[in-house]
């Protein structure tokens, strides 16, 4: 562009440049600077309050747990989604549209929506009834049954998180010519080989954005666990959520906000390394 | 299709697996729904029953209504609506332009602001609320419907950015630059020529920033305390509500949703690739 008017794009900048300042780096320094500070002096109390916090090890593990659990399954479900409707040619729309649903629906929601088939009287009970399977109503969601409750919120998650990853693999897939399958049908690869050594390859950068997304968001996991379970399984948000609200503890809800964004941050680091992009080949 | 070349049996035997593959799929994401809008419509007697048949039984309008009579179930749902109202305008209004100057312009520190952007992808931002309610009280923010807006807004605008970039992207800049010949200013060339085209784009981001406010839990209910969004309402409420309830206000949160999820499907597709990127 002309230089006199080069001052355009940095006003059009400034607006965005000045909210994220305000609304984003500048909190982020607060919370560090709340989780390692006492009275306003440096301080390590907050992290050491949070670590021998009864609840510090299990809501560490179950949030690994859980992110561990579900992303891996909802990246196959999502691959397996974007394979399929890439042979179906009327009714596509609609097949998409369908499972695009959850994309609309909050953690808050679906947990509320996976309530009501787990709950004593629910669904998942009176099914197994009528199997023959339970004599009476068993009970899923209770501190009692940590394995059970554990799985009811991954099965919740899986639900509502595979819709995101879909969406971006199957605009990822739409990406891939169509000539390079065809090309390495003529040459008589399988359909596996296909996949692998072909679109997998070729999907890269939306997998990896995928990935980046949904374990940002699975390591954010909250009102899921709190809708089916209640405060029966710890979890790292939840905790900062208790400390902030119920305990009026500021410093060490923003020591576990601290803990969280440093396992964010890490994960998307590996992630970045791991499935290498190259840039030459980006659409 | 591609399959009607081979052999018929073998043919149709994958067609079938693949069609009841894709039946299962979608019957995993609807029938909860339907289940949970049973258990909406069903009241107290639905939730109780044993055992329970997947057909509708006792379903009536009555449960759902009494439910949004309840006591402060409207005014949290207008609050959610003012709040992603607030995050709609915000983001658009704002991530717009920024769109579009990356979209049209080379200048320098274009790859950090850029960075900048991409940077609140790896961090868990409904988080940064907390910090936030010391400062919100200090401002009067707090306990606001517009304070929860800007919260939500920070969430909604580096997608609106991205995604704004590539809709002006899909502009051709030729048009741009023959209405700039023919005497119009920048502005008039604008508004004239690429806002009516990249009109559909925007609505579509629009919507995101919509669904993306109205489905927050975390950072609305530290932030309100009277003035509750519908999430941070339900949030509160939910150890002492009954099940249908729950129920009742799970169904509310999706619906909205859902509709305007429909409204954009087309886009869907179109605006994750670009954002995606």
């Amino acid at each position: 562009m002309q230089n006199d008017k080069s001052w355009i794009p940095y006003l059009l900048i400034a607006p965005s440049v000045i909210f994220l300042a305000l609304l984003f780096l500048l909190p982020l320094v607060q919370t560090i600077w709340l989780a390692i500070s006492e009275g306003g002096v440096p301080s390590l109390a907050n992290l050491q309050t949070m670590a021998g916090d009864l609840n510090f090890r299990l809501a560490i593990r179950n949030t690994f747990l859980l992110t561990l659990a579900v992303v891996p399954i909802q990246i196959m479900i999502a691959l397996a989604m974007g394979s399929m409707v890439a042979k179906v040619g009327a009714g596509r729309e609609t097949i998409l549209w369908i499972w695009t649903i959850p994309l609309g629906i909050s953690d808050l929601a679906a947990g509320l929506v996976w309530l009501s088939i787990l709950q004593n009287s629910g669904y998942l009970n009176s099914l197994l009834f009528s199997a023959g399977l339970i004599e009476r109503q068993a009970n899923w969601l209770s501190y009692q049954t940590p394995v059970a409750l554990f799985f009811a919120i991954a099965i919740a998650e899986i639900w509502r998180g595979t819709a995101i990853v879909m969406v971006i693999i199957v605009a990822g897939l739409n990406q891939v010519p169509k000539e390079y399958r065809e090309a390495a049908e003529v040459f008589g690869a399988g359909r596996w080989t296909r996949f692998f050594r072909i679109t997998l390859p070729l999907i890269k950068p939306a997998l990896q954005s995928a990935l980046i997304l949904r374990t940002v968001l699975a390591f954010e996991v909250f009102a899921v666990v709190y809708a089916l379970g209640g405060s029966n399984m710890p979890v790292l948000v939840g905790e900062a959520y208790t400390w902030q609200n119920q305990n009026q503890n500021y410093g060490v809800a923003a020591a576990y906000a601290v803990l969280i964004m440093v396992i964010s941050l890490a994960a998307t680091l590996v992630y970045l390394k791991a499935v290498k992009v190259d840039p030459e080949r980006l659409p | 299709m591609s399959t009607a070349a081979r052999p018929s049996s073998f043919g149709s035997a994958r067609a079938v697996l693949l069609w009841s593959g894709i039946a299962v799929l979608c019957a995993w994401v609807l029938v909860p729904i339907y289940l949970v809008a049973l258990g909406a419509f069903g009241g107290r007697t639905g939730v109780y029953q044993w055992p329970k048949t997947i057909f509708p039984a006792g379903i009536s309008f009555e449960p759902f209504l009494l439910f949004l009579k309840t006591e402060g179930v409207a005014g949290a749902f207008m609050n959610s609506l003012g709040a992603a109202a607030v995050t709609v305008i915000l983001s658009v209004l704002i991530g717009a332009p920024a769109g579009y100057a990356l979209a049209r312009y080379n200048f320098r520190g274009k790859d950090g602001y850029r960075l900048l952007v991409l940077l609140t992808r790896a961090f868990p931002l409904a988080i940064l609320a907390l910090p936030l309610t010391v400062s919100f009280i200090r401002i009067g923010l707090y306990d606001t419907v517009i304070g929860v807006g800007l919260v939500h807004t920070v969430l909604a605008l580096p997608f609106a950015a991205l995604v704004t970039q590539g809709i002006f992207l899909g502009v051709p800049r030729e048009l741009e630059e023959a209405a700039w010949v023919f005497g119009c200013s920048r502005p008039q060339a604008f508004f004239r020529i690429v806002a009516p085209l990249a009109l559909p784009g925007l609505a579509a981001t629009a919507v995101f920033a919509f669904v993306i406010s109205w489905n927050e839990v975390f950072a609305a209910s530290v932030l309100t305390v009277r003035h509750r969004t519908l999430t941070a309402y339900l949030l509160t409420v939910l150890a002492e509500s009954p099940l249908h309830y729950r129920f009742a206000g799970g169904l509310l949160l999706i619906l909205p949703s859902v509709i305007f999820i429909f409204a954009v499907r087309r886009y869907l597709f179109a605006i994750w690739g670009i954002s995606s990127k």
